[in-house]
C-alpha cells in the first residue's frame, strides 16, 4: 500500500474518532501565551466552539486518534481489530505540526488525543503522552489539551499524562456490566473504574497540592470525563440515570457524554437491530442538567420515566414530563416560592430563576414580567402564580398535555 | 439642548465622563444628543457641552460593567439609553439586578448580543498565514455585528503572543508585532486574501469529522449564522455533505437487512 500523507491521515483518523461525543474545551485555569515563547491561551471560563459541522455538532478541539489500529474487538467500535477499515498511525511529530497548525489560524482550542489500543496499554499510553509532552516542552503550547487514558496504564504514565492535560477522560463505554461484557469483551468495569477512582483521587491531590504550594504542579485542572453509548445495549434511561448518578458522586466528574448509536461502515453483526432515535440522547442530555443544574435527585428523574418501559418521553423534555406527573406541586408561585420550587416550573431555567429571586425582593412580578425572561410564556402559564395571574384549574384538565407539548414537528429536529 | 462630542463609536470614556456631568445636573436624557465623531448636528438650538463640573457620582457596582459593554452595540440609541438608565439608577439602584424590568430588559439584551458577538469572533476570526519577505505574518478579515475591535484585541494578544498578526475588519484594524498593538483604517476584504496551503487541511479535517449518519443543518446554524460564513473557508463545504450524507448513509446500511442498521462507537 502506497504511503499515506499527513492529510490522508488526518482524513482516516479523524473520521475514525469522531464519534467520541466530548468536545469541550471548559474549566482549567486561565493561560497566556504573553510572556512565553509558543502559542496558546485558555480562557479560564467555557471554551470556544470555533465551527460547526452540518450535524450540529462543534468543532472546539483537534479531535483525532493516533492510530484507529486496535487489539480490542468491541462490537460497537469502528476501530475494533476485526473491522476492515482503513488503518493509519500519525507520528507524534505529525500530531504536533497539525495541533500548531490549526491553532495559529484560530481553528482551535487544542487537542485531543485519543488512540486504538496498539501493542500494550503502556506502550499506547506513553505515545499520547509524547505527544503532549512535545507540545509542552519543545513548543511551549499553552492551549487545551483533553488526553483519553487508557485503563490498564501503568499509574505513573497516567499520572505523565495528567501533568500535561487540561482534561482527561476515560469512556465507561456502557451503562451496564452486561452491555459491556456482551459488546467489549475485553473490557472491564471494574478496571474502567478503579482507573477513574484514580484520576479523581489524582485530581483532588493535585488542586489540595496547588492550594499549598503556588507552584505545584497542576494535574488535569479541567477535571475528568467520560462517555456512554446510547442504544447499543438493553439499559433504559432509568438505568442510565441511576448510573450517571452514581459515576458523578464518586468521581467528581465534570461531564457525562451520551452518544447514540450511529451507523459507521463495516458494523458487527452483533449490535442491536435498529438504532435509537437522536433524541433519545437530547432527553438524557436534558436528565442530566436536571441532576446538574436543577437540583432534581436521581430519583426524582427516575420518576419522569414510563414506569413499565422506564425509558423517558421522546415528544416532551423530562422537566415537564415530572411536572405533568406531580400537577399537586403546582401551580407555584413565582413571588414566595422557593428557589428549588421555581426550578422546577416547565420551561424557567436556571437563569431565569436567579432573575426572579433578584427582582422579587424589592416588587412583586407581573405575567409580563416572567415573559421577558424566557422565551415563551405557554408552557410556563399553566404551572406557575403571579401577582396578576392565576391558572383557572389549568393543571386538572385532561388534554394539558397536548397544551403544554411543543408540535410534533419539532421531533424531526432530532429525528435519526 | 446638549449635546456631545464622542471620539469614537467605543468610547465609553467620553460617555461616563459626560453622563457623569450631565447627570449631577439633573439634565434629562431627552434634552440630551450624543453624537460621534465630528458629523455636523443640524440642530439650531444645540450647545455643546463644554465645561464639566467635577462631581462624583454613586452607581450600583456592576452599573460600569453594564454600559461598558452597552457603549459597543451598533444601535445608535445606546448612548441615550444607558444615559435614560443612568438617571433612574442613581435613585433607584435596586433596578440594575432587575432583569423583569422592561428598561433593564432591553439593555440587558443589547450586551448580551455584544457579549455574544464578542465570544463569536473569538470564535471564528481565520487567520491566513501570509509570507511577509521572510518573515510570518497572519492576517485575518472579520466582520463583527457591534464595534467590538478593540474589546477582542486583548484575548488575540494573550492567545497570539508571539505571532505577529493583524485583524482587518469594516470599520478599522488592529496589528501586533509580537510587543506592540497598533491600530489601522478600515480595510477591505481583499486585503487578507492569499494562499495558505493549511486551509486545505483544516477543511478536510471538517469534512472527516462531520458524522453524516447525524444530519442537522438546524443545530448547526443557531450556533454558526450565515452572517458570519463569508470568513469561514470550511463553510464552502456545507451544501456539499449535507447533499451527500443520505447517500453516504445508505452505503453503511447496505450491506445489513432491511431494519438492521450497523452502528458504531470509537473508544
Amino acid at each position: 500500500m502506497a504511503q499515506l500523507d499527513t492529510a490522508q491521515k488526518l482524513s482516516i483518523l479523524a473520521d475514525a474518532a469522531k464519534y467520541d461525543a466530548s468536545c469541550s474545551s471548559s474549566g482549567g485555569k486561565r493561560r497566556s501565551s504573553l510572556g512565553g515563547k509558543g502559542v496558546g491561551s485558555t480562557t479560564g471560563g467555557s471554551g470556544i466552539c470555533h465551527a460547526y459541522t452540518p450535524d450540529g455538532r462543534c468543532i472546539s478541539l483537534l479531535k483525532i486518534l493516533l492510530t484507529n489500529s486496535c487489539i480490542f474487538d468491541c462490537h460497537y467500535c469502528i476501530n475494533r481489530r476485526s473491522s476492515n477499515v482503513r488503518r493509519a498511525r500519525f507520528t507524534a511529530a505529525e500530531v504536533v505540526t497539525l495541533t500548531l497548525d490549526f491553532y495559529r489560524r484560530n481553528y482551535i482550542e487544542g487537542l485531543f488525543l485519543s488512540s486504538g489500543i496498539i501493542h500494550s496499554p503502556d506502550y499506547t499510553m506513553e505515545q499520547i503522552t509524547e505527544v503532549a509532552r512535545s507540545l509542552r516542552e519543545d513548543h511551549h503550547f499553552r492551549g487545551y489539551i483533553h488526553l483519553k487514558t487508557i485503563p490498564d496504564a501503568d499509574a505513573d504514565l497516567v499520572t505523565r499524562a495528567g501533568l500535561y492535560a487540561d482534561r482527561v477522560s476515560i469512556n465507561v463505554e456502557l451503562p451496564t456490566r452486561s452491555g459491556l461484557h456482551v459488546l467489549a469483551p475485553e473490557k472491564s468495569e471494574t478496571r474502567i473504574e478503579t482507573a477513574m477512582g484514580f484520576m479523581h483521587s489524582a485530581i483532588t491531590d493535585g488542586a489540595d497540592a496547588r492550594r499549598r504550594y503556588r507552584h505545584a504542579p497542576a494535574f488535569a485542572p479541567a477535571g475528568q470525563s467520560t462517555q456512554m453509548i446510547v442504544g447499543a445495549d438493553t439499559a433504559s434511561d432509568r438505568d442510565i440515570v441511576s448510573r450517571a448518578a452514581g459515576l458523578y458522586r464518586r468521581f467528581d466528574l465534570r461531564r457525562i457524554y451520551y452518544s447514540a448509536f450511529s451507523p459507521i461502515p463495516d458494523a458487527s453483526a452483533v449490535l442491536p437491530p435498529s438504532r435509537p432515535p437522536l433524541m433519545r440522547e437530547h432527553r438524557l442530555y436534558q436528565s442530566d442538567w436536571l441532576l446538574r443544574f436543577y437540583a432534581f435527585t436521581p430519583e426524582e428523574v427516575a420518576a419522569a420515566t414510563d414506569p413499565t418501559t422506564g425509558m423517558l418521553p421522546l415528544d416532551i423534555d423530562p422537566k415537564l414530563a415530572w411536572a405533568l406527573k406531580f400537577r399537586g406541586q403546582f401551580p407555584v408561585d413565582v413571588n414566595t416560592a422557593p428557589k428549588e420550587m421555581l426550578l422546577r416550573i416547565p420551561g424557567l431555567g436556571p437563569r431565569a430563576v436567579q432573575a426572579i429571586l433578584q427582582a422579587r425582593r424589592w416588587r412583586r412580578l407581573r405575567l409580563e414580567d416572567i415573559g421577558r425572561l424566557t422565551v415563551s410564556l405557554k408552557k410556563l402559564r399553566p404551572f406557575l402564580i403571579a401577582d396578576d395571574w392565576h391558572p383557572v384549574a389549568l393543571t386538572d384538565r385532561q388534554d394539558l398535555r397536548a397544551l403544554v407539548a411543543p408540535p410534533p414537528r419539532q421531533l424531526d429536529l432530532f429525528a435519526g | 439642548m446638549q449635546v456631545v462630542r464622542l471620539n469614537r463609536e467605543d468610547d465609553y470614556d467620553g460617555w461616563r465622563d459626560a453622563a457623569r456631568a450631565l447627570a449631577a445636573e439633573e439634565i434629562p436624557a431627552s434634552q440630551v444628543l450624543w453624537q460621534v465623531g465630528d458629523r455636523a448636528t443640524d440642530l439650531f438650538a444645540a450647545t455643546a457641552l463644554s465645561r464639566l463640573p467635577e462631581k462624583t457620582l454613586t452607581v450600583p457596582k456592576d452599573f460600569p460593567g453594564l454600559a461598558h459593554s452597552v457603549v459597543l452595540h451598533r444601535d445608535p440609541h445606546r448612548f441615550s439609553l444607558l444615559y435614560a438608565f443612568l438617571l433612574r439608577v442613581i435613585h433607584q439602584p435596586q433596578a440594575l439586578h432587575d432583569r423583569a424590568d422592561r428598561q433593564v430588559n432591553v439593555l440587558r439584551r443589547m450586551q448580551q448580543s455584544v457579549g455574544r458577538d464578542i465570544h463569536k469572533m473569538h470564535a471564528f476570526v481565520r487567520f491566513r498565514d501570509l509570507q511577509d519577505g521572510d518573515r510570518r505574518r497572519f492576517v485575518a478579515w472579520f466582520e463583527p455585528e457591534h464595534h467590538i475591535l478593540r474589546a477582542t484585541a486583548g484575548f488575540f494578544v494573550n492567545r497570539f503572543a508571539n505571532m505577529r498578526w493583524s485583524i482587518l475588519t469594516p470599520d478599522g484594524s488592529l496589528h501586533w508585532d509580537t510587543r506592540q498593538l497598533s491600530e489601522g483604517p478600515p480595510a477591505g476584504k481583499s486585503d487578507a486574501s492569499g494562499d495558505d496551503p493549511v486551509e486545505a487541511v483544516w477543511t478536510r479535517y471538517y469534512a472527516a469529522t462531520f458524522n453524516p449518519a447525524r444530519v442537522n443543518p438546524r443545530a448547526m446554524l443557531k450556533e454558526m449564522p450565515k452572517k458570519y460564513w463569508h470568513s469561514l473557508p470550511e463553510t464552502a463545504l456545507i451544501s456539499g455533505l449535507i447533499a451527500g450524507a443520505n447517500r453516504r448513509e445508505q452505503d453503511m446500511l447496505a450491506p445489513f437487512a432491511p431494519g438492521e442498521p450497523a452502528l458504531s462507537h470509537s473508544p
